[in-house]
């Protein structure tokens, strides 16, 4: 990965400087946004809603009994918003559509679509990398916002029906309310849309160095996903630290 | 390979001087030397592995030599200029369309991402180019329906409507039965007639060579065996361009 990290830099700048040309590639973008969006949706909703669950249940009967009741909608609410929602949903991401934009850009360039493309004096980058990037940096933010809410809502049904913890559904809000201020949420959409780019270039650009038949593709799915894993935990890291301030 | 197409309906001529070619240590090309004259049909002939794919990839602009230049009308294939100034296409021995977009959308793209017509003109520029290749009929469907042969014509379609002065075409026939290998060398052919185009045709059949060409090259280990009229190669005394040509399986006698 760290080899061609020259390659992914000059990719994204390149795709950064055809932004202008966004608007011709609409139709793309949106399919795309789509694509990602209808793809995801079920499983971003049943996973934020059990990890939501699954912190309040680990950390509320210890709070209970330590008399810290009116913490647990608060840790649930800022761990969701700032950390769980970003990362798990950013690594559901590159599983799901950053293996598919390797696969499907991969297969281009074995079968020859993409040399087909750069005959007709068609960028690949314009045709290909820039719709790809802008959708997923717009949806990965608006999944993480969604995957937030249900996050919570998960957290605070295992608040009021576990029997260790016994908070009302009503008293979780109330308490995440006093503690989770909107810059904790866009703090954690800030990070979704970085990682969102780091997935869609890492991936495509994957695709794009695609050599080899079935084999090769494959090949490339996993160095993809794998690849954008290790940097959005890397990434993640530094963002934290830099929004610290 | 071009932005903004002009009119000019006249083939272009291509130069190619002392073009030289390595991958690691396996040298491909080893210094080609050859011109096409504007509207010819050129056909390249080579055993599999001789450097003919390689060879075109350079034409095209594909790949990069080590050493040489490729000269069109004049200018150099890799200067900034040439994808404006000329129009050329190729077509893939596999066809390469776009396998996420229907037939008709394959044929349209350059027009329709170029923005160069309006949808309903792209849409009878398409039915147009289709109707030339025997194709009307495959405008909705995708590439995954089509037959080997259908695929092909479908790609020569997509090259047409770039009305291009240099057409390239890799190994038109292979993997395509006689009937729809004559059905290619006619639209070839007929190119020729219509639009005057420049045809450089890699290929190792040798029916399609003799059918279609005004000279023939036969390239093998990456040098030029000879150049010349389809007579001439025919003709020729060099004895890899004899065993190319002459190359035909025997049966034995199992008794």
């Amino acid at each position: 990965m760290f080899e061609n990290i020259g390659e992914i830099i000059l990719l994204f700048w390149r795709t950064v400087m055809a932004l202008p040309l966004a608007w011709r590639q609409r139709q793309k973008v949106l399919e795309q946004f789509f694509e990602i969006g209808n793809a995801s949706l079920l499983m971003v909703c049943v996973l934020s809603f059990f990890i939501g669950a699954v912190i309040v249940l680990q950390t509320g009967p210890v709070m209970v009994e330590h008399s810290l009741t009116s913490a647990v909608g608060g840790i649930a609410g800022i761990a969701m918003a700032k950390e769980l929602a970003p990362v798990m949903m950013a690594i559901l991401i590159a599983g799901r559509i950053g293996s598919a934009f390797a696969a499907e850009i991969g297969s281009m360039r074995v079968y020859q679509e993409i040399d087909a493309l750069r005959t007709m004096n068609i960028n690949p980058i314009h045709y290909l990398v820039l719709p790809r990037l802008i959708a997923i940096a717009v949806a990965l933010p608006m999944l993480v916002v969604f995957a937030i809410l249900v996050g919570w809502f998960g957290g605070a049904v295992v608040a009021e029906a576990n029997n260790h913890i016994g908070i009302p559904f009503q008293t979780f809000f109330h308490d995440l309310r006093d503690i989770v201020v909107t810059k904790d949420v866009a703090n954690g959409v800030f990070k979704s849309f970085c990682f969102g780019v780091v997935i869609g270039v890492v991936s495509c650009h994957q695709g794009l160095v695609t050599i080899g038949g079935p084999r090769g593709i494959g090949r490339s799915v996993t160095k993809a996903v794998v690849n954008s894993i290790v940097l959005i935990v890397i990434f993640d890291y530094i963002l934290t630290r830099m929004l610290l301030k | 390979m071009n932005g903004q197409p002009d009119h000019q309906n006249t083939g272009v001529g291509l130069q190619v001087r002392g073009l030289k070619k390595s991958f690691g240590d396996n040298e491909v090309l080893k210094g080609i030397d050859f011109e096409v004259q504007p509207g010819e049909i050129f056909v390249i002939m080579g055993p599999s592995g001789s450097g003919k794919s390689v060879l075109l990839k350079h034409l095209i602009g594909l790949e990069a030599p080590d050493d040489g230049e490729i000269l069109i009308n004049g200018e150099s294939v890799h200067s900034e200029e040439i994808a404006a100034k000329y129009r050329m296409a190729m077509v893939f021995q596999s066809g390469a369309l776009l396998n996420s977009l229907t037939v008709g959308e394959n044929v349209g793209l350059y027009l329709a991402e170029h923005q160069l017509k309006d949808p309903e003109e792209i849409d009878k520029i398409v039915s147009e180019k289709l109707d030339d290749v025997g194709l009307k009929d495959a405008v909705g469907k995708m590439p995954s329906e089509l037959s080997g042969g259908m695929k092909k014509r479908a790609a020569i379609a997509r090259a047409l409507v770039i009305e291009p002065q240099l057409i390239l075409y890799d190994e038109p026939t292979s993997e395509l039965d006689p009937l729809s290998s004559v059905v290619v060398g006619e639209e070839i052919l007929k190119l020729k007639e219509r639009i005057h185009v420049t045809s450089l045709v890699v290929s190792h059949d040798r029916d399609l060579a003799f059918g279609i060409a005004d000279r023939i090259a036969v390239i093998d280990e990456g040098q030029i065996l000879t150049i010349g009229t389809p007579d001439e190669v025919k003709n020729c005394r060099e004895e890899r361009v004899q065993k190319f040509l002459h190359a035909y399986l025997k049966k034995t006698d199992s008794k």
